[in-house]
């Protein structure tokens, strides 16, 4: 039994009640909004090829964001959702680990994902869910995943990915591999119960796990003080013996400088960590959402000036690893081969009808079997009722 | 062979399994050191290890998630729920997640090498919250597989095959039989199928089907009818989740009556998905109405237990009620 409690705590005679905002947590800021680095800070491990790359892929997150929305309004889509101010937190997370790390994300980090290199067309083909989607068109678009890239297929419950990345990482402790999990959640997702599971079992049982929590202000219309009335997601990591650091979300290198030393201490110690990254979620919830209905113009506006893409191309032009002329030629390009890809996943076949029963187990069941042979001879009755399988039944 | 209780039955199933398989890992509250509340884990800390075999804290949607991630790593959780009546935190891991895992990802990732283990069942005086036999809310649930065990030999043989199978599976465990059940057990390893009811004893008047601890109720049933020149068939479903229609049907076919018996409450147990099915397959053999004889719907109570639980005599009754129809 640990009785250390008992020891160390010092001894008070009156009742002295301990506020909760008496623990002061830093915020970890490298990069200025002019693209000037702060004096003394310390820098993370970032060349002109990791820069280059990591701002490329904060361009493509841009334009695909841009892109899908359009497309959506203009019916062609079902379903999208932005990280419009957010995409240094997955970016930069991703950024700092090895490829293989697993990334368990939310919804909102599909930069993770363009920075470990997942195809436009794979972007594409999981959203306008056609036959070529590695999910088989069963999910609502952006719940992607890649085997390959270690990114783990996303779900729409909230906070579940929570003590899942901590079993993951504890598996990867056990096997001795060189490898961390880093598991993404937002603040409104801190509120269930399954954070707390998987950050107290993750300090209890030592596992390698970095939780990243992107604290942009806002679950859908529920601002965080209406979602918590601690110190933020961070003071909560103290409280289960978790290293914790807080940092400026929208500041690309200390994003990147928090995730390299937390992949390092987690894999040395077997430990988890906690980064809460502060930041505000310019775009909607999701295109199923309007914003204007809970905040104002105004403190969209002022965020606006915080954007993370436009902090870090200032510093890569005062580094002069970046100019004008390539920037106008990168986003016209991307723009471009956006538009192009969209035209063409959006017309590929939907998935055979038997994969409805597919992957349900690793082998379809008798029933189940049954099923989709009925299913298959009502399809042919009714060929007109089904236009996408009606002519594709084997 | 060897004499096994259902308990000593399970733990020697648990030592083969973490054997063969170096990333074989048991976990949940109390299982560590203590061995568990009923002894399940005894031993396998002190042979495997506090990696391989520990306490968690005590959250059970943290013990399903935990195990969730693993078993998407590659290793095989064996994750206990001290009571099936507290699996329910752990309701939206299972159900929205460990089942939906390779379907939802088109089998990029999967949980398959999961398998929840938990004591379920009444009998022993455990009022609302130590008696309940959740299955049939797991039976709504495509991606899982149920299983439940009768006797000590079955418990190891269906246990290893759960461990193996490549998808996630609860295996309930009667808790009424942990000690009470005891038989010959093969001391090496073998398992039984999954997805096979288990033709217990051949009869040509009526079926009687059920699961796990509901077994021996049935069986003492079929012996008093007996004594009144019955011929009774008694199957074992085994396997809730895929079930074995295919046995039953042959059995209604040959007998023309059915009675099926679940200790949990009758709305919307897993006894009406069978007597649908039964009803469907098999409407021009049947002599009389499908007989569902299960716990009332009531939660699960203390001092009326007795007169609560679905006991050989209402099955009795059920039996001379369908045979006289």
């Amino acid at each position: 039994m640990n009785t250390d409690v008992y020891k160390e705590s010092p001894v008070v005679h009156q009742p002295a009640f301990i506020d909760g905002h008496s623990v002061e947590i830093p915020i970890l800021k490298v990069l200025q909004q002019d693209g000037n680095v702060y004096d003394g800070a310390e820098l993370p491990e970032i060349d002109q090829e990791l820069a280059t790359k990591i701002y490329k892929t904060l361009a493509f997150h841009r334009v695909l964001d841009e892109r899908m929305v359009a497309s959506q309004r203009q019916g062609r889509l079902s379903f999208y959702m932005t990280a419009l101010g957010e995409e240094a937190a997955s970016v930069g997370g991703a950024a700092g680990l090895k490829p293989q790390d697993m990334i368990m994300a939310q919804y909102r980090e599909q930069g993770a994902l363009m920075y470990r290199g997942f195809s436009l067309e794979n972007f594409m083909n999981q959203m306008f869910s056609n036959e070529k989607d590695l999910g088989k068109g069963r999910q609502m678009p952006i719940h992607y995943g890649s085997r390959e890239l270690n990114y783990m297929t996303i779900s729409s419950p909230l906070a579940t990915q929570i003590p899942q990345a901590t079993g993951y990482a504890y598996g990867q402790k056990l096997q001795g591999l060189d490898a961390v999990t880093i598991c993404y959640f937002g603040e409104g997702a801190a509120s269930e119960g399954d954070f707390h599971a998987g950050l107290n079992m993750a300090a209890v049982h030592r596992a390698p796990v970095i939780f990243f929590c992107r604290n942009n202000g806002y679950a859908i219309s529920t601002p965080a003080d209406e979602q918590y009335a601690g110190n933020g997601i961070a003071s909560r990591g103290v409280g289960y013996g978790i290293k914790t650091i807080r940092i400026d979300g929208n500041d690309i290198l200390a994003v990147l400088k928090a995730t390299q030393d937390a992949r390092t201490y987690a894999l040395a110690e077997n430990k988890p960590v906690l980064i809460e990254a502060m930041s505000y979620r310019l775009g909607a919830h999701s295109t199923s959402d309007d914003p204007s209905g809970y905040r104002t113009r105004e403190e969209e506006a002022k965020w606006q000036a915080h954007d993370p893409i436009l902090r870090m191309k200032n510093w890569m032009l005062a580094n002069k690893w970046w100019d004008e002329e390539q920037e106008t030629t990168l986003f016209d390009k991307l723009r471009e081969e956006i538009l192009a890809a969209v035209k063409v996943a959006e017309i590929i076949d939907k998935p055979p009808v038997e994969d409805l029963i597919t992957d349900v187990y690793d082998e379809p069941p008798t029933l189940l079997k049954a099923q989709l042979e009925e299913l298959k001879v009502h399809i042919k009755k009714y060929p007109e009722a089904y236009p996408f399988t009606a002519g594709r039944i084997k | 062979m060897a004499q096994m209780n259902l308990l000593h039955a399970i733990n020697n199933a648990l030592e083969i399994a973490m054997t063969e398989n170096e990333r074989a890992v048991c976990f949940g509250e109390d299982v560590g050191h203590f061995g568990g509340v009923f002894r399940a884990t005894s031993g396998l800390q002190e042979k495997f290890g506090k990696l391989r075999c520990f306490n968690t804290p005590l959250v059970e949607q943290g013990v399903i998630g935990f195990a969730n991630g693993l078993a998407a790593q590659g290793s095989v959780p064996i994750a206990e729920i001290q009571f099936a009546d507290y699996i329910f935190p752990a309701f939206d891991q299972i159900v929205n997640e460990s089942a939906k895992f390779r379907y939802r990802s088109g089998n990029e990732f999967d949980v398959g090498n999961l398998t929840i283990r938990t004591p379920y069942g009444g009998g022993i005086a455990g009022g609302l919250y130590h008696s309940q036999s959740p299955e049939a809310y797991f039976a709504h649930t495509p991606g899982l597989k149920v299983v439940v065990p009768r006797n000590p030999y079955q418990a190891k043989g269906l246990l290893l095959a759960s461990i193996r199978d490549k998808n996630p599976v609860i295996f309930f465990e009667p808790k009424r039989l942990y000690r009470a059940s005891v038989g010959e057990v093969p001391t090496e390893d073998y398992q039984l199928p999954l997805g096979k009811a288990e033709v217990v004893t051949p009869g040509s008047d009526i079926t009687l089907l059920a699961w796990g601890a509901q077994m021996e109720i049935i069986e003492k049933a079929a012996e008093m009818a007996a004594t009144d020149g019955i011929s009774c068939e008694i199957i074992d479903l085994r396997t809730i989740l895929p079930w074995d229609i295919e046995t039953v049907v042959n059995s209604v076919t040959k007998t023309g009556r059915l009675v099926v018996s679940q200790e949990a409450p009758l709305t919307a147990g897993f006894a009406s998905e069978i007597a649908a099915t039964i009803q469907k397959e098999c409407f021009l053999h049947l002599e009389s109405p499908i007989a569902r004889i299960c716990g009332m719907d009531t939660p699960y109570p203390l001092s009326l237990e007795k007169e609560y639980v679905a006991d050989h005599l209402k099955v009795y009754e059920a039996i001379k009620h369908s045979i006289n129809y």
